[in-house]
């Protein structure tokens, strides 16, 4: 626990020094959402295609983040420290699925308001939109951080990270844009489907933290 | 480790097959609704069960080998999802041939299983390229292993959730054989199934057994050139260079 | 891992194999791909004594610390450590054994004393802040203590490295040319700091030879190819002998 903590402090202090990864996860948001307006040719969105833009740019700046959450481990020894500490390596997996959790967690808070405003979305569906983003976060961030873990050593890494990662991401989002699109429609949000699809993102996150906690020492060695 | 070449299961393997071909064409009755097209169903449908169950026989190996460190557990993985990634191939071709008869498209986004099984096919596609891109062989194996599991939990989960994205979103457009499959049917498609498996079995043999007389090959090879041999190294997995594992 | 039960440790250097062997290696290789970095090393190194290992660039030493480490597992052979057999047990031997590879390791955009706050929660110490000051004051880093390692001069960074690897106190030193970067003032201050101590062994990488042999009890000497030159007591070897594993215009 100390360790969990110790790591998620550092890495939330580097981060607030830095300022490398959310900052430029919001940029590139704004910039995504500008292409979307274009490449669309909508000013306003609802329904289907609105869940779907916001979770396609939420998903590739979460790739961003993804890529960067091990770098400093592996250039500056990082993975050594831990190693050569008597902890766990399930501490630095779950530190750093914290961290990616809190890095999306910013990221929506600018880009959420962004979207509405500039896509002339409906309020009313937007506070239970933000209880489908934590859970589909929990689930970037779990699967993000055990992908970016294999991908850290190996070559082309930021090519083999969003390789790995893509299609291990597709329930989240097929149950996050299923919840989000009755949230998002033009005569105001609907609820009838919502409970099973946060069913199953929660289902997803289980899984994979499960998978994560019994893997992550194995990744570790060597 | 090294593996060798299987004797009965082959010729197991192609009785099975030939008795399955027949009953398919002189035995199974045509389908009321789609007419002799739907045969390929006992093609299509035995090649997925056998590549779905072997990305899951490929998980649990691969736990096996996390756990005793065993590359020959690894070589198993590794071949596994090979066979399987090959069978998915035949799937998704199947498929389409099966689609394109039935509705004149050749990819059609309303059947889930379909769609699941794409995303589950380009998941394990990606494990090659995280083979090669992990230099070091232990941890390419282990690395792979994690991959294999991983992959292992997600396959199960994808299924589930693209059968409540098109059940929620469209009605179930296949009112498949599932629903109404007579016992003829029934008897033809289980020794498809059957047949498919002992293929499976044997390809996944064959190769095992192809790449450990290769990597013993090599071995000799380099012994015979008076270089040293890794005594240790007994894996089979993808090198970046051209540098097979020792048997 | 299966390796591990075809070989057996046997007592090869000859050396009293007791409990109080801190380290013993036994047949150790290591493989890089196909070809072994090392091979076939056997030495033991009892409580409170101290292991050179000399040998020219790319013979493997830094290969075998790492090993001692837990960091790298052996390809063949085996290793005990501080009573931990590797590296099923390497558990066991974590959190004794202070490291100073060639990487510092210390995060950029932390402080020194934030690194080695991290270092100490991740070692369970607690109330730590005592046994840092202590630490950074003995390495000369007083007055650097809240700068960013970012912008610390390599000298300064290698005091900085000591204070995290002595920070908790470990029964087990493994050094890996411990005075890089160091002038002779920071010199003499590290020698005090990383000097032989009661209740401490230390394995040393060096490329000083006279000065390693000076303070060896055992010497780990590798050729360029990886294979053991000597592997035992310090006296038995003499400098010329150490020398000549260098190679080059050795007159």
């Amino acid at each position: 626990m100390s360790a969990f903590r110790a790591i998620l402090a550092k890495d939330l202090r580097t981060e607030l020094r830095t300022l490398e990864s959310v900052p430029a996860m919001a940029l590139f948001a704004a910039t995504t959402f500008v292409l979307f307006r274009f490449g669309l040719d909508r000013t306003a969105l609802e329904g289907s295609l609105a869940a779907g833009v916001l979770l396609a740019t939420v998903l590739f700046a979460a790739i961003l983040a993804i890529n960067r959450v091990f770098v400093a481990e592996r250039e500056q020894g990082g993975f050594d420290v831990i190693r050569l500490a008597p902890v766990d390596g399930t501490s630095l997996f779950a530190a750093k699925v914290c961290v990616l959790a809190i890095y999306l967690l910013a990221l929506e808070l600018i880009a959420v308001p962004v979207f509405a405003i500039l896509f002339a979305v409906g309020a009313a569906g937007l506070a239970p939109l933000a209880a489908v983003l934590v859970l589909a976060d929990f689930g970037l961030a779990t699967v993000g951080a055990l992908v970016s873990s294999i991908a850290v050593n190996s070559r082309a890494r930021d090519l083999i990270a969003p390789l790995l990662l893509l299609p291990l991401l597709v329930p989240v989002m097929i149950a996050a844009a299923g919840a989000a699109e009755p949230l998002l429609a033009a005569g105001g949000p609907a609820y009838g489907e919502f409970g099973q699809w946060m069913a199953i993102l929660a289902l997803y996150d289980l899984v994979f933290v499960a998978v994560g906690y019994a893997v992550y020492d194995f990744l570790l060695e060597d | 480790m090294s593996f060798k070449a299987p004797r009965i299961l082959p010729a197991l393997t192609v009785v099975t097959l030939a008795a399955g071909f027949i009953l398919v064409f002189y035995f199974a009755p045509n389908d009321a609704d789609q007419g002799f097209i739907q045969k390929i169903f006992y093609l299509h449908v035995p090649l997925a069960v056998c590549a779905l169950v072997g990305f899951m026989v490929a998980a649990v190996q691969a736990v096996l080998h996390l756990r005793s460190g065993d590359p020959g557990w690894d070589a198993r993985s590794y071949v596994s999802i090979h066979i399987s990634v090959i069978l998915g191939v035949a799937v998704l071709i199947t498929g389409s041939i099966w689609a394109r008869a039935s509705w004149g498209k050749w990819f059609v986004w309303d059947e889930p299983t379909l769609v699941s099984f794409l995303i589950v096919f380009l998941l394990y596609c990606t494990y090659y390229p995280l083979r090669y891109a992990i230099e070091d062989r232990e941890r390419q194996a282990r690395y792979a292993s994690v991959f294999a599991i991983t992959a292992g939990a997600f396959v199960p989960l994808n299924f589930i959730a693209v059968r409540l994205a098109e059940t929620l979103v469209h009605p179930r457009v296949f009112a498949t054989a599932e629903g109404g499959l007579t016992p003829k049917m029934t008897l033809t498609f289980l020794v498809c199934l059957v047949g498919m498996a002992l293929l499976w079995q044997t390809l996944v043999r064959f190769e095992l057994a192809a790449k450990s007389t290769r990597a013993r090959l090599g071995r000799l090879r380099r012994a015979l050139e008076g270089d040293e041999v890794a005594a240790g190294g007994s894996r089979i997995a993808p090198v970046p260079r051209e540098a097979p594992g020792a048997g | 891992m299966n390796m591990e039960s075809a070989l057996e440790p046997s007592t090869a250097a000859g050396t009293h194999r007791g409990p109080e062997a801190v380290i013993a290696l036994t047949g150790v290789r290591r493989d890089y791909g196909e070809r072994p970095v090392v091979s076939d090393v056997s030495i033991e190194l009892a409580a409170g004594q101290t292991l050179t290992v000399l040998g020219p660039n790319g013979a493997g030493k830094t290969t075998v610390l790492r090993i001692l480490a837990t960091l790298l597992r052996p390809s063949a052979g085996g290793v005990t450590v501080l009573g931990a057999r590797l590296p099923r047990e390497a558990w066991k031997a974590r959190g004794r054994i202070g490291y100073l590879g060639h990487q510092p390791l210390l995060y950029r955009e932390l402080t020194v004393r934030e690194n080695l706050g991290l270092n100490a929660r991740l070692h369970g110490i607690e109330r730590p802040e005592a046994r840092i000051e202590e630490l950074i004051g003995r390495a000369g880093l007083a007055r650097r203590g809240g700068e960013l390692v970012r912008n610390l001069s390599a000298g300064m960074l290698q005091r900085a490295a000591i204070c995290r690897a002595l920070l908790h106190e470990p029964e087990l030193l493994l050094l890996d040319e411990p005075r890089s970067h160091l002038d002779p003032a920071a010199g003499v201050i590290v020698d005090e700091l990383l000097g032989p101590e009661p209740g401490r062994s230390r394995v040393l990488v060096t490329h000083a030879v006279e000065a390693g042999l000076a303070e060896a009890d055992q010497v780990l000497l590798l050729r360029a190819d990886g294979i053991v030159a000597h592997a035992g007591p310090a006296a038995a070897l003499s400098p010329g002998d150490a020398r000549a594993v260098y190679g080059g215009a050795v007159r």
